[in-house]
């Protein structure tokens, strides 16, 4: 078909008159307008529900109960994240590694501690002194000992919930860093080879730098999962904030009230999470051509033209 | 006379039962640029990668500067080397790729003083100092805070060469250095190789320019499913080639 040109004297004015008119989104107006509407029908409802009892959310929110099971459930999660990233990297390594007594190593742990269910692992810990009530180290089947602990010291109940979800989260994390290092560039390993580079140098300046991207998001996810995870520990006897507040409501029946007093806390500890996340994503994302990571109140008030300056792109 | 930098005796290499490399004879003396050509799938880069041990080589002898490559002689028993032995050897051979392999996560700058400072000791100072100079040299001296992702291919495959000069090299491998590039950003990048060679490095060049390897080519070696065809004067190889194979493939780049 032949394309056929607007005749020059149709064009309107000179170019530096022109105006751009940027394409206006009546849709996602309405539908913000609709949702606020909404949100504001909803809080107000929730305000006014007797059922909700918010003089009793309000007098539990603050109580020491419920800071001694915060305590718990903060130290749980980051620490327990931290053994299970810098464990599950380790793994990750031998997994990929060329030897074969890591690479078994390194796949029985994972299929072990994946295979078996999370509450086991914890009582195992926990009753770990049922099974051995001392520890030594010596030489097997002489009677030469070194050291000898009784395991129920070495293993008060705070350790061994550390030690469950520690060692669990580290097989899960171990798959999550193993994707993340084989998502690079093979390219980028053989380069820092031809430089001199040794292959436990390569890995830790050049190729975890990069798997870190495809490493945090799901991360994030993990520890998210292990605030709420860290409920199971009240099996032996660690008290977290979820076996506080069922400790409370079983006893006053208030369940709504305390059930509302945890979700608050939760998303408050979530909504804290996702500070550092932001500043691990945007760290680990130098050099690449979207820009860093954008907060999501920012995002959705730049997307409404007028709220916000649009966020240029970092420079470099 | 001086031992050649690059020395190689029947070297073969095969991946399976796939055979790369059927016997490779060659010789690059110091100072000397070779030029490696031959039609895709020959084995060239292959043959660059066994010079650094990126792969082993499975049979033949394979030296540089004397020393046989992926081993260490002690009396009469050779003993193969430990992963950071060869990343030792490693150092002295400087190696550019055809598709960069920046790392994205560092500038320029950062790209180019990486190893100095990490591999052989340089303190910050000094390895930022040396890099800027060798930036300068590339012509890149403005864009020491680029990241890879803000620079052109061509400026790309530059601060690769600085990055591989900073280690100061006594031998650069290139393997078809300006094959990802397009056309008008292939000259800066030959520029600065044109101006290696005559400082006196010794290169092993893997290219489809035969402009460049007839101008700056101390030799030139053609190279057909893992053999090598023909090697000798460039003016030779590729203007005036004896053999069949080599005719067939000059008609056809040229
Ligand atoms: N890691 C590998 N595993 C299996 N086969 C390989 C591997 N690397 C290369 N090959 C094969 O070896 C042969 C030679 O490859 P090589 O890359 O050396 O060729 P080349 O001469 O560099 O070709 P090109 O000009 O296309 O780069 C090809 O048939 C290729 O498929
Ligand atoms: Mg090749």
């Amino acid at each position: 078909m032949p394309v056929t040109e607007r005749p020059a004297a149709a064009a309107p004015a000179r170019p530096d008159d022109l105006v751009a008119v940027p394409v206006r989104h009546w849709g996602q107006w309405t539908a913000a307008v609709v949702a606020v509407l909404g949100l504001i029908g909803l809080v107000g409802s929730l305000a006014k529900n007797p059922n909700l009892k918010w003089d009793v959310v309000g007098h539990y929110l603050f109580a020491d109960l419920i800071f001694d099971g915060l305590f718990t459930t903060l130290w749980l999660t980051v620490a327990a994240m931290a053994v299970g990233l810098v464990l599950g990297t380790l793994v990750a390594v031998m997994r990929l590694s060329a030897n074969p007594v890591l690479y078994g190593l390194s796949t029985g742990f994972v299929w072990l501690f994946r295979g078996t269910p999370l509450l086991v692992q914890i009582l195992f810990w926990g009753y770990a002194a049922a099974l051995y009530k001392h520890l030594m180290i010596g030489i097997p089947f002489t009677t030469v000992t070194f050291v000898e602990f009784d395991t129920n010291d070495l293993l008060p109940a705070s350790v061994a919930a550390l030690l469950a979800l520690g060692l669990n989260e580290a097989a899960y994390a171990s798959e999550i860093v193993r994707a993340g290092i084989q998502s690079v560039d093979p390219g980028q390993s053989e380069a820092a080879h031809s430089l001199g580079m040794k292959p436990a140098l390569t890995m830790r300046r050049i190729v975890l730098p990069q798997a870190m991207r495809v490493i945090i998001p799901p991360m994030g996810n993990e520890t998210i999962n292990m605030l709420k995870t860290t409920a199971y520990v009240s099996v032996i006897a660690a008290h977290d904030l979820m076996s506080n507040i069922q400790d409370v409501y079983n006893q006053n029946y208030q369940i709504i009230p305390l059930l509302v007093v945890a979700a608050l806390w939760y998303l408050a500890l979530v909504t804290v999470l996702s500070v550092p996340q932001a500043w691990l994503e945007r760290r680990y994302g130098r050099g690449t051509a979207r820009a860093g990571h954008v907060s999501p109140l920012r995002r959705m008030l730049t997307g409404l033209p007028g709220l916000l300056p649009t966020t240029r792109e970092r420079k470099g | 006379m001086a031992r050649p930098m690059v020395h190689a005796e029947g070297v073969r290499k095969h991946f399976g039962r796939l055979e790369v490399l059927k016997g490779i004879d060659l010789t690059v003396e110091r100072g000397q640029v070779c030029c490696l050509l031959g039609p895709s799938g020959s084995g060239k880069s292959t043959f660059l990668r066994c010079i650094n041990h990126l792969e082993k080589v499975d049979g033949g002898r394979l030296t540089v500067d004397g020393d046989l490559v992926g081993y260490r002689q002690s009396g009469n028993r050779l003993h193969e080397l430990r992963e950071a032995e060869v990343a030792e050897r490693r150092r002295e051979i400087g190696m550019v790729f055809q598709r960069f392999n920046l790392f994205p996560h560092m500038t320029a700058l950062e790209n180019v003083t990486e190893a100095p400072v990490r591999v052989a000791g340089v303190n910050r100072t000094d390895a930022r100092q040396d890099a800027l100079r060798l930036l300068e040299r590339v012509g890149l001296a403005d864009r020491a805070d680029h990241y890879p992702a803000q620079l052109s291919g061509g400026q790309q495959q530059r601060v690769a060469i600085a990055r591989a000069l900073a280690m100061k090299p006594k031998l650069m491998l290139f393997d078809e250095p300006t094959s990802a590039l397009d056309p008008e950003l292939v000259g800066d990048v030959l520029d600065v190789m044109r101006d290696l060679a005559a400082d006196g490095m010794t290169m092993v060049v893997v290219t489809h320019e035969i402009g460049f390897a007839r101008e700056v080519g101390d030799t030139a070696v053609f190279m057909d499913e893992g053999v090598v065809v023909e090697a000798g004067h460039p003016r030779t190889v590729l203007v005036a080639p004896e053999q069949e194979r080599t005719k067939a493939f000059l008609s056809k780049v040229l």
